[in-house]
């Protein structure tokens, strides 16, 4: 099972943000807010995804201690944009604005679930996070797209794979 | 919240505004576009005027621009507009019915950006089959009030969009790749009724003109 964590306040932008990521994994996952996170939800996942959210909404960024479990986790885990922040946060980075709306040019330096070379992504974040301890896959002009943990299956990104390029959340999920 | 709705009349616009109120926040008032230009990229043009006739059996205020709908220069009519909800009616968000367009999305998510508003677009990378069955199990009644691709014709105009239609333009969507809830532009509607409405609108007019061999658009006249 994959355990999809909705980063989102307002339960409206689950609809935005956290059901087209349903619509891609299928059947095989459940949904939990970041907050509502128990022992048994991450004992019971064998992979997880972290959502993202609207560009006004700061609360998740607020509850950084409810992603604790992060660092002794050892299962897969991708993490978008607020997603992203989240784990990059955990793991030491700070916040940095920057801001790109729409479609993106982004080189992906190293094969990131299918993604390699040019591609274009969907972005809507108005910031960036980047730990020590990821590796960089893909970078646009403004700032690095996607990463992965340097010892862990931890891989996160900026845009919104949800969005366009759908097929490396089904990737992923086949891990 | 206090949110205002971008606001068409056609199915997305009004589904969308349903979904938030029905999520508790308040509709507090609509937003319309008016564009000159039936060909804009970011308003639905097919029998606007009636927004009027909808706000009214909804009871929310209407806010009016208009916009000659050039490229660009009409997002700046749009923020006006936008801008004019957050003064005059202290909205903290708006509601988009984008399904797809990265271009009117992304578009607006900036303009709410620069006014420090919400952005809510709950119908976002919807699935459209699933969405037209659910538009009429919530009992919304939409029609067509513009056709725009082959191989539509003028028999499509004011049709229902009820079971029959969905599994037609399923197989039209087969056939011509017409995308099934008409997110390429394919056709416009209008909803004469849904949950949000006090009373049902009639058509008691419509006067159709054809602009292509395939390209029909009524203007209807409800009351």
């Amino acid at each position: 099972m994959i355990l999809l964590i909705s980063t989102c306040k307002e339960k409206l932008h689950e609809l935005e943000f956290v059901k087209p990521i349903k619509d891609i994994v299928g059947k095989k996952c459940f949904v939990k807010k970041y907050d509502e996170i128990t022992q048994e939800d991450l004992q019971k996942a064998d992979k997880v995804i972290i959502s993202g959210t609207s560009l006004r909404d700061n609360e998740v960024l607020e509850n950084l201690s409810c992603f604790g479990w992060l660092k002794d986790f050892n299962k897969p885990v991708f993490g978008i944009c607020a997603g992203h922040h989240a784990i990059q946060l955990i793991f030491g980075a700070k916040l940095m604005k920057i801001q790109e709306f729409g479609v993106v040019d982004v080189d992906f330096e190293k094969n990131f679930f299918g993604l390699i070379d040019k591609e274009k992504v969907y972005s809507l974040h108005g910031r960036f996070s980047l730990s020590p301890e990821f590796e960089i896959y893909a970078r646009s002009e403004e700032c690095v797209h996607a990463v992965k943990h340097k010892d862990k299956e931890i891989y996160s990104v900026l845009f919104h794979p949800e969005v366009y390029n759908k097929e490396v959340l089904g990737r992923f999920c086949e891990l | 919240m206090k949110l205002a709705s971008l606001f068409s009349g056609g199915k997305d616009s009004v589904y969308a505004t349903y979904l938030a109120k029905k999520e508790g926040h308040e509709i507090t008032c609509l937003v319309s576009i008016f564009s000159e230009n039936k060909e804009s990229y970011m308003f639905h043009t097919p029998s606007i005027n009636k927004t009027k006739k909808q706000a009214e059996v909804m009871g929310v205020p209407l806010i009016v621009e208009k916009t000659k709908g050039e490229k660009e220069i009409e997002l700046e009519d749009l923020k006006r507009a936008i801008f004019r909800a957050k003064e005059e009616y202290g909205v903290e968000g708006i509601i988009t019915g984008a399904i797809q367009s990265v271009y009117q999305a992304s578009r607006i998510q900036k303009i709410c950006d620069e006014l420090n508003l919400e952005c809510f677009n709950p119908l976002w990378q919807k699935e459209e089959k699933e969405y037209l069955e659910e538009l009429i199990s919530e009992d919304f009644r939409v029609i067509l009030v513009g056709v725009f691709a082959y191989p539509f014709d003028e028999s499509w105009i004011l049709r229902e969009i009820d079971d029959n239609f969905i599994s037609e333009v399923r197989e039209l969507n087969k056939r011509y790749k017409i995308h099934v809830a008409g997110e390429g532009g394919e056709f416009e509607t209008f909803v004469l009724n849904c949950p949000l409405y006090s009373r049902e609108l009639k058509v008691i007019d419509k006067k159709i003109s054809k602009e292509g061999e395939n390209s029909f658009r009524a203007e209807v006249e409800v009351e």
